[in-house]
């Protein structure tokens, strides 16, 4: 082995690292010089350095929905990853019936944000919504514009509905990659279907299961636009996700520098979240 | 050009510290490239790896004193630059 060591390729990511540059990092800077100021209008800003910061980590706004957050996502897991593990067990394998199962799942995904919203918004009142007045019909008190509980469970059930088909298809994918071998094995250990799910199939869709948390927990992390249209962040303030309240801070109130200093932290988060899971999935890959 | 961004001191300061961690850091490893290894951390790291945890724990580490404490934040920054230090070397 004879080889040179040329890194002039490296050049070729040039115009990416610009691309990045005026698209993230220039703009986190000014993020940044905005969080230590307060800012009035263009030309008048007034230093005041870290006293945004500690008013946004002592502020029960940012608690109350960092911690609806937290819960919001951790339900959405919970619930879709089972679901969509589930689901993709008792698709059909091959045939007509599977391209029809696909083709049934990928539509809540095709569907944009806001329109999921309103789709949800319509379903759910009790005049004219099949799910509110059915509910309603039943004998239930089933009111999302009202009770806390019935809006959590609306806009997670929008969310199951919207997102499920998404760790579904992953799982999909995943189990058709598992090589029929591995279950003629199973079949002549006489494996139960238990044993062939807990040994063969989990193992083998680990690596597709840390993207679909991955992907689920960010999506989840930063919703805004369905719990938006279909509640308001209502009643009072019960379904204010994050990003939420960042929008109302920055956009309805603008209070730059609050909202800047509040941005960062959420950055934070996501940041860490997001190294957590990165590390995990290169560390699932070095170990095969 | 640069008057929407607001910049501040302070800031200016805190990226340009940034920005020269990172030309060190590339400059040591023309000089001398290192290899992954394991420290008390629990996975293999590379010396970005650790540079980047070091840098985010820091930035953690400020964000609870502010929120914890009513101490300097000058207590944080040392106490920051001490466990980056203990980072590189150890982790």
């Amino acid at each position: 082995m004879n080889k040179i060591a040329d890194n002039r390729a490296w050049w070729l990511v040039l115009p990416v690292f610009i691309l990045v540059a005026f698209s993230a990092l220039i703009p986190l800077m000014t993020v940044v010089n905005y969080s230590v100021q307060d800012i009035f209008g263009p030309g008048s800003a007034y230093f005041v350095g870290t006293e945004w910061f500690e008013e946004v980590l002592g502020s029960d706004r940012l608690q109350d929905s960092l911690g609806r957050q937290f819960l919001f996502s951790g339900a959405v897991l919970a619930i879709q990853i089972p679901l969509g593990i589930g689901i993709a067990l008792m698709m059909p394998t091959t045939g007509k019936r599977a391209s029809l199962c696909l083709i049934l799942l990928a539509i809540p995904l095709l569907i944009p944000w806001n329109v999921v919203g309103t789709i949800w918004q319509i379903f759910g009142r009790g005049d004219i919504g099949l799910f509110g007045w059915g509910l309603n019909q039943l004998g239930m008190d089933y009111n999302y514009t009202s009770s806390t509980v019935d809006a959590w469970l609306t806009v997670l059930l929008m969310d199951v509905w919207h997102w499920t088909p998404l760790v579904a298809l992953l799982c999909y994918s995943g189990l058709r990659a598992i090589p029929e071998a591995f279950y003629q094995a199973a079949e002549i250990d006489r494996a139960s279907n238990w044993a062939i799910f807990r040994y063969i199939q989990l193992p083998r869709l680990k690596s597709v299961l840390v993207i679909a948390v991955l992907l689920r927990f960010m999506d989840s992390f930063m919703i805004y636009t369905e719990p938006f249209v279909l509640t308001g962040g209502g009643p009072g303030s019960s379904t204010t996700f994050l990003s939420q309240t960042l929008t109302t801070m920055a956009i309805g109130q603008f209070d730059i520098g609050r909202a800047a200093a509040f941005s960062l932290i959420y950055f934070l988060i996501v940041l860490l979240v997001s190294w957590l899971f990165f590390t995990a999935i290169t560390h699932l890959d070095r170990q095969k | 050009m640069l008057a929407w961004m607001n910049w501040t001191l302070p800031v200016a300061i805190f990226f340009a510290v940034i920005a020269a961690i990172l030309l060190v850091m590339t400059v040591y490893e023309v000089v001398s490239p290192c290899s992954e290894r394991k420290g008390f951390l629990p996975i293999a790291t590379t010396r970005g790896d650790r540079l980047f945890i070091g840098l985010l724990t820091s930035a953690y580490i400020h964000l609870a004193w502010l929120g914890l404490t009513e101490l300097s934040l000058y207590i944080a920054l040392a106490v920051s630059v001490i466990w980056l230090a203990v980072l590189l070397r150890w982790g």
